[in-house]
């Protein structure tokens, strides 16, 4: 297991390895933000848990269609399902090495985008709790969408029809933990909502994802 | 253990494919399987590898027993030959690779990224990757497909260790491998469409 985390996070930090791509987008975005709304600091400061959320969400779905895709045009795929590790124990491997290259490195940088966005200052410390809480999430039901459209030419735009509206809850419940944050409100239901929700899907998809990947490689 | 396969029937895409199909292959055997293409040989590799369900019929000793080579090797371009090769033993629970290295002549080729190599050095990593299974059956689909002779060669010699080792092997192939394994033609198993009594129950 460990190998395989290993062997996709060399693969991802490799040239062509895609590692990289969802920081540059949620840069991108949040830098553009302030020139599509105009540059009035209060409008920023309300907008920014939103608009940070979003971008990060987003950035993380960029890079779903290759999660499995790879390893299925390779034939990599149909040897794993063969090898001695359950396919359970494959794809929480996978979406960990997701989250690894394209969630943390998104809560890492959010802080830094942040004061592009003029975030208030005790929205800091909640942006990146709700997002380090959150992003593992994504990843996981993002792992589910890529397992059920593998072996699907051009899979990507079904893919994202399919993971977006999984991924509604975890996005309000985000963003709502990090506006209060950041107006100084009570932010306890929302985090634990939002808690809810990650520890549930990280404790079933899996399975789901299993088992929607034996349908797909017969 | 014996791989017993008994009365199996097995489908493609949910057409069947083959049916009746039954056979044995005992340890130290090698079975080379033969029929036109499309019969179904890379279907019943499937089958027997657990990728897929049979149809009906039973397959007896196969279990966590099979290392599988499909058409594709399963490599990473931008990983070396070393790093593929260690990849694949460690999944398997296996460490040393050198032997398998050796068999297949890749020492020289070892710090190469795999995505450099020629379709032939490529088939004889994924090859190789098979000593490193480290498991008793192997399942190969058209092994020698961009092999020229010496490495059709090596490849016999590779199965035949494998074999004189208590090893068995499953393998579809249109060449002459020169090993002294039985001839498994598939082609009289070909799935019958079924006889309608009933056109009218058969439409519905």
């Amino acid at each position: 297991m460990i190998a395989l985390l290993l062997r996709d996070l060399k693969l991802a930090f490799r040239a062509g390895g895609g590692f990289g791509l969802g920081l540059a987008f949620f840069l991108i975005v949040t830098v553009l933000v302030p020139f599509s709304v105009g540059p009035q600091s209060s409008l920023l400061a309300t907008i920014a848990p939103g608009v940070l959320w979003l971008g990060a969400l987003l950035a993380c779905l960029l890079s779903l269609d290759r999660l499995l895709a790879l390893d299925w045009e390779d034939g990599s795929l149909d040897l794993l399902a063969t090898a001695p590790l359950p396919l359970e124990s494959v794809v929480t491997i996978k979406a960990l090495a997701h989250w690894i290259t394209t969630g943390l490195p998104l809560v890492l940088a959010a802080p830094v985008l942040g004061v592009l966005l003029n975030l208030p200052g005790p929205g800091f410390g909640w942006l990146v709790v709700s997002l380090l809480i959150g992003t593992p999430a994504l990843s996981v039901i993002g792992t589910f969408g890529a397992a059920l459209t593998v072996g699907l030419k051009r899979g990507g735009l079904l893919l994202s029809l399919l993971v977006l509206p999984l991924y509604v809850p975890t996005l309000i419940f985000g963003a709502e933990v990090a506006r209060r944050g950041a107006t100084g409100m009570e932010v306890q239901t929302p985090l634990l909502m939002l808690a809810g929700i990650t520890a549930a899907t990280v404790a079933l998809l899996p399975f789901a994802s299993a088992a929607v990947l034996r349908i797909n490689l017969r | 253990m014996i791989l017993t396969v008994t009365d199996l029937a097995i489908a493609r895409g949910g057409v069947p494919v083959l049916e009746g199909l039954s056979f044995a292959l005992p340890p130290g055997k090698a079975l080379i399987l033969r029929g036109p293409n499309g019969i179904g040989k890379t279907t019943l590799l499937r089958t027997l590898a657990g990728l897929q369900q049979p149809l009906s019929g039973r397959i007896e000793g196969a279990e966590d027993r099979i290392a599988y080579a499909a058409h594709s090797d399963g490599l990473k371009p931008t990983l070396t030959v070393t790093e593929n090769l260690i990849f694949w033993a460690s999944v398997f629970g296996t460490r040393d690779i050198q032997p398998a290295l050796e068999a297949f002549a890749l020492n020289e080729l070892a710090d190469r990224h795999a995505g450099n190599l020629s379709a032939g050095q490529k088939r004889r990593l994924g090859l190789a990757r098979m000593l490193v299974t480290g498991r008793p059956i192997w399942m190969l689909d058209e092994p020698t497909v961009s092999l020229d002779k010496t490495a059709v060669a090596m490849f016999a010699d590779a199965v035949r260790a494998h074999l004189g080792q208590g090893g068995s092997a499953l393998i579809a192939t249109h060449i002459d491998l020169g090993l002294d394994g039985e001839v498994l033609d598939v082609g009289p198993n070909k799935a019958r469409p079924k006889a309608l009594d009933d056109l009218d129950g058969g439409f519905l």
